[in-house]
């Protein structure tokens, strides 16, 4: 029986670390950023791109500096 | 109250998805706030470099960026020698924030209204001198 308990125990905990990276990971996925430039082209860079790399961490720092 | 910080002050007032504002200028420096100075400063600083750093893709003239990260959304918009930098939550909808921030550095970059000059005090008019009343003549 208390095998039985420590099993759902770690199968419901499991659960939730699953449910809580894949969250994550698919709201990381989401990040971008979008530029607009004066002849009205934009360009929309996602996070997988190398070059929104740089340009998200300077976001993040001036989100981080703006909320802290 | 400058006109900057009465800009920045309606920025927050009429646009509910912006959470913070900070005006600066070319160099980075602060000339408004609605968040503490050396908070702003890093703001301004990142944004600064944000917008350096991303003028160097696409090869045309950077006007605006948008940065959707989870923690929220930094929007960037700049004139011929101010930026606005503004923090929002997730998802907020672009195009309105955009144009508050435009409307903002419009409103900051006005000089300051002079005050007008009196207007010379008017004559007061002088009464009309009642029109005597008409006489038929002797009856």
């Amino acid at each position: 029986m208390g095998r039985r308990k420590l099993l759902a125990l770690g199968f419901a905990v499991g659960s939730l670390l699953g449910i809580g990276l894949y969250a994550r990971r698919g709201q990381e996925g989401r990040d971008r950023v979008d530029l607009y430039f004066a002849d009205g082209s934009l360009v929309s860079l996602h996070s997988d791109s190398p070059e929104a790399a740089p340009l998200l961490l300077h976001a993040r720092d001036a989100l981080r500096a703006a909320t802290s | 109250m400058t006109d900057a910080s009465a800009a920045l002050g309606e920025l927050t007032e009429i646009s509910s998805q912006i959470e913070s504002a900070v005006l600066f200028d070319a160099a980075g420096k602060v000339l408004a706030a609605t968040i503490s100075d050396d908070r702003a400063q890093r703001v301004a600083t990142s944004a600064k470099a944000l917008l350096e750093q991303a003028g160097q893709i696409g090869g045309g003239d950077l006007m605006q960026v948008e940065a959707s990260t989870g923690q929220g959304s930094l929007f960037v918009v700049k004139d011929a020698t101010t930026v606005i930098a503004a923090s929002t939550s997730a998802e907020p909808t672009a195009g309105l924030v955009f144009y508050d921030l435009k409307r903002a550095l419009q409103a900051a970059a006005k000089p300051p209204a002079k005050p007008k000059p009196k207007a010379a005090a008017k004559p007061k008019p002088k009464p009309r001198a009642k029109p005597k009343p008409k006489s038929d003549g002797p009856a």
